[in-house]
C-alpha cells in the first residue's frame, strides 16, 4: 500500500501565485478527482508534482510513501512511481514509442519487460483499441486527439506507476476513446493497485472513471472534499457555489501587487 | 593574390585542353573572396592560404559500376582526352575562383546512363584525401539521358590530423524525365578543409535529389544549386550536418525555377555542439516564366552547447505572382517540452536529449537516396554526440 500526499503546496509561475496551499492524500487503488474551473490551478498542480520547469514551489511537500519528491529531477520521480498523462501530449519527431519505453523500463531495472516489449505493446494496444500501425510512429506525431490519449494510456499500462495524474484526459477525446482509456485506468486500479488523480473540468469523465473522492480546486486551494455526490452538486450549481468569499478575497489580495483591495 | 601559380598548373602534363586553359585564366583573374561578399559572409575564407597547398591527384575508388552505366575516370595527368569529354565542359564558364580552379585541375569521373536505362544499384565513389598539405580537385559529372535513372554516392574521407583541402564539384544533368539521386558524405578528418559545389540542371519532367551528410572537416562548405530548366521538373535538396569541437559547416543553397510548373523542396537540418559553428543561407529564385511553380525551403538548427553558434538566412526572390512558396528557419536549443515529455516517462535527461537529437535528424535520414545508409549514418551521429560524455 502506497500513499501520495500533497501538503500545503504553494507554487507560482513567474511572479503570479497559482497554488495557495493545496492539501490532499491518495492511496493505492483509489481514484480521486480534482475538479475546478479554468484558472483554478489544475494544470499547475500536475506540472509541479511532476517537476516541470517554469514553476516555482514556494512551500509545501509532495511525499511518495513519505519520501519528498520536490527537488528531485522529473525522471527520478517517474522511476519512483509517479506518472503524468498530459492534457496535450507533446509531439517528439523521430523518436519512437518503443525506444522511449525501453529506456524508461531500463531506468526501472525491468529488463524482462524490455525483452517482451513488442508483445506487451500489442496486447495493451488491443485492450484499448489502439491501432497497431500507430506503434511504429514517432511519439504523438500525426496522431488525432483520441489516438494521442490512447497512446498515453498505453504507456501508462506498460510503465505501471504507483500513481498517475490524468490531466484533463477528456479534452480532445471522442466518446469511444474516452471509454477505452477510462476503463483501462479503472482496470489498472484493481489489477495493479494504481492510484489515479483525475484532474478535470467536467463531470462527464467521472461516469467512466469513478472516483471515491472529489476535491474541488478553486483559486489555488481545495475548497471542498467529498464523495462522488459532489459531482452532481457541481453539475447543478456550478463552481460559484464553492467559492467562499474569504477564499476569493484572500486569493484576489495575493494577486494584487499594490495591496489595493478595492473590492473586498 | 594567393592562388595557384600558372606554373604549378601547367606542370601537370600535356593534357591541357582549351577547357582547362581558359578555366585557369579565369581562376587567376578571379579575386580571392572576402567575407564582405554576401556568399562568403560568416565563412572562414580569410584563414585559407592556397599557396600552402600542393596539387595532388585525387585517390579515387569506384564500386557499383555495372553494364547499365558508363563510368569514365580521367585524372588530370591523363595522357589523352577524348574530345567528347572536353565537350561536356564547353558550357562551364563559371567565373567563381574555386569552380574555375577545379575545372583547370580536375580529376574527372563521368557517370552516364543511356536513354531509358534504370541503374539498379548505386555507384559509390570514394575519395581518400590523406596527403598532408595537398589540394584535390575531384569533379563528378552525372549525365542521365532521357527517362533514365541513376543513384550516385560520393564519399570524402581523410584521417584526423591531415591538413588537406578538397575542392569538389558535382555537375548533374537530368535530361527529360530522368531521375538523378546524389548523396555526398563528408567524413573528413578534423584538420581537412572542403570548399565544394553541387550543381544540377533538370530538363522537362525530370526529378533530381541532391543530398548531403556532413560530419567531418575543420571547415567544410558546400554551395548547392538546383536549377529547374524544363517545365514540370522537380528537385529536392536535403542535408544533415553536425559539427562539434571547433568545426564549421557552411551551406549556401539555391533553388532556381526557370520554367513553368516546376517544384523544389529543401530540408536542411543541422546541429552544433561544443564551440562549433554552422551557416545556412538559402535562396529561392523564381523567374517570371515559372508560373504555377511550388517551392519550399526549411532549415532547422539545434544548438547543443552554450558556446556553439548557428546562423540561418533564408531568402526569396520571386518574379511572378502565380507561385506557392514557403520558407521556415529556426535556430535554438532542444525543445524543453519534448525533453520534459520523455523525462516524465522516466528517461534520464542525457538519454532523452540523445533521443531527441537523433529523432530530429531522422527526417533527413529517411529521405537519403540509399536507404540502407541511414542506420550506419545514424550510428555515426550518435557516436559524435557528446551529450552525457562528461564522466
Amino acid at each position: 500500500m502506497s500513499t501520495l500526499e500533497i501538503r500545503d503546496l504553494h507554487a507560482s509561475v513567474g511572479k503570479k501565485k497559482i497554488l495557495h496551499g493545496v492539501n490532499l492524500s491518495i492511496s493505492s487503488g483509489e481514484v480521486h478527482a480534482v475538479m475546478g474551473p479554468n484558472g483554478a490551478g489544475k494544470s499547475t498542480l500536475s506540472a509541479v508534482v511532476m517537476g516541470k520547469t517554469g514553476y516555482t514551489v514556494t512551500s509545501g511537500s509532495v511525499l511518495l510513501d513519505g519520501v519528498e519528491m520536490l527537488g528531485i529531477p522529473t525522471w527520478k520521480r517517474a522511476s519512483a512511481g509517479l506518472h503524468l498523462v498530459m492534457q496535450y501530449p507533446t509531439e517528439v519527431p523521430g523518436v519512437m514509442l518503443n525506444d522511449v519505453l525501453s529506456e524508461a523500463l531500463k531506468g526501472r531495472g525491468r529488463d524482462g519487460d524490455i525483452a517482451r516489449l513488442d508483445t506487451l505493446l500489442k496486447t495493451e494496444a488491443g485492450r484499448i483499441h489502439f491501432d497497431e500501425k500507430f506503434l511504429d510512429r514517432p511519439l504523438n506525431v500525426d496522431l488525432s486527439g483520441g489516438e494521442k490519449k490512447r497512446n498515453e494510456t498505453l504507456q501508462l499500462s506498460i510503465l505501471k506507476p504507483l500513481f498517475v495524474i490524468l490531466d484533463e484526459l477528456d479534452s480532445g477525446l471522442d466518446v469511444d476513446a474516452l471509454r477505452d482509456c477510462a476503463r483501462r485506468v479503472m482496470d489498472a486500479t484493481s489489477e495493479d493497485s494504481l492510484g489515479a488523480l483525475v484532474i478535470t473540468h467536467y463531470s462527464r469523465l467521472l461516469t467512466e472513471l469513478r472516483p471515491s473522492k472529489i476535491h474541488i480546486l478553486v483559486k489555488g486551494q481545495i475548497v471542498k472534499t467529498g464523495g462522488p455526490e459532489l459531482a452532481d452538486v457541481l453539475e447543478r450549481d456550478g463552481y460559484a457555489a464553492f467559492t467562499p468569499a474569504e477564499v476569493a478575497a484572500e486569493a484576489d489580495a495575493k494577486d494584487d501587487p499594490m495591496g489595493l483591495n478595492l473590492f473586498p | 593574390m594567393p592562388v595557384l601559380t600558372p606554373d604549378s598548373a601547367l606542370s601537370l602534363g600535356a593534357t591541357w585542353s582549351q577547357v582547362r586553359r581558359s578555366a585557369h585564366e579565369r581562376a587567376i583573374a578571379a579575386p580571392f573572396p572576402t567575407i564582405d561578399e554576401e556568399t562568403w559572409r560568416y565563412s572562414r575564407i580569410g584563414e585559407l592560404d592556397l599557396t600552402t597547398f600542393a596539387i595532388a591527384e585525387t585517390p579515387t575508388t569506384i564500386t557499383g559500376a555495372s553494364s547499365q552505366v558508363t563510368v569514365t575516370q580521367v585524372p588530370a595527368s591523363s595522357a589523352s582526352v577524348d574530345s567528347s569529354l572536353a565537350d561536356l565542359f564547353a558550357q562551364s564558364t563559371s567565373t567563381d575562383l574555386f569552380n574555375s580552379l577545379n575545372l583547370a585541375h580536375m580529376d574527372v569521373v563521368v557517370v552516364s546512363v543511356a536513354r531509358g536505362v534504370v541503374a539498379s544499384q548505386p555507384i559509390v565513389i570514394t575519395h581518400t584525401l590523406n596527403g598532408d598539405g595537398s589540394v584535390y580537385f575531384p569533379r563528378l559529372v552525372i549525365d542521365a539521358a532521357e527517362n533514365s535513372e541513376v543513384t550516385v554516392v560520393e564519399r570524402f574521407i581523410s584521417d584526423d590530423g591531415v591538413r588537406s583541402l578538397v575542392v569538389p564539384v558535382l555537375d548533374a544533368r537530368a535530361a527529360q524525365s530522368a531521375r538523378v539521386r546524389y548523396l555526398a558524405i563528408n567524413e573528413l578528418g578534423d584538420k581537412s578543409w572542403q570548399i565544394g559545389e553541387h550543381d544540377s540542371v533538370g530538363e522537362r519532367d525530370s526529378d533530381t535529389l541532391l543530398a548531403t551528410v556532413a560530419l567531418g572537416g575543420d571547415y567544410a562548405r558546400v554551395s548547392t544549386a538546383a536549377r529547374l530548366r524544363g517545365q514540370g521538373s522537380n528537385t529536392r535538396q536535403v542535408a544533415l550536418y553536425f559539427a562539434g569541437g571547433t568545426q564549421m559547416h557552411d551551406f549556401r543553397t539555391l533553388q532556381e525555377h526557370a520554367a513553368p510548373r516546376t517544384t523544389s523542396d529543401l530540408l536542411f537540418k543541422g546541429a552544433v555542439q561544443d564551440t562549433a559553428k554552422s551557416v545556412y543561407t538559402g535562396l529561392i529564385k523564381i523567374h517570371n516564366n515559372a508560373k504555377g511553380s511550388v517551392a519550399y525551403q526549411t532549415n532547422r538548427n539545434l544548438t547543443l552547447s552554450h558556446g556553439a553558434w548557428a546562423e540561418s538566412v533564408p531568402n526569396l526572390e520571386i518574379e511572378t505572382n502565380d507561385v506557392k512558396c514557403s520558407h521556415a528557419s529556426t535556430v535554438g536549443p532542444i525543445d524543453e517540452d519534448q525533453l520534459f515529455y520523455l523525462e516524465s516517462r522516466g528517461v534520464n535527461p542525457d538519454v532523452a536529449q540523445r533521443l531527441v537529437v537523433l529523432g530530429f535528424f531522422d527526417e533527413v535520414l529517411a529521405q537519403l537516396p540509399v536507404g540502407n545508409l541511414a542506420a550506419p549514418l545514424r550510428q555515426r551521429v550518435a557516436q559524435k554526440l557528446s551529450i552525457g560524455d562528461r564522466s
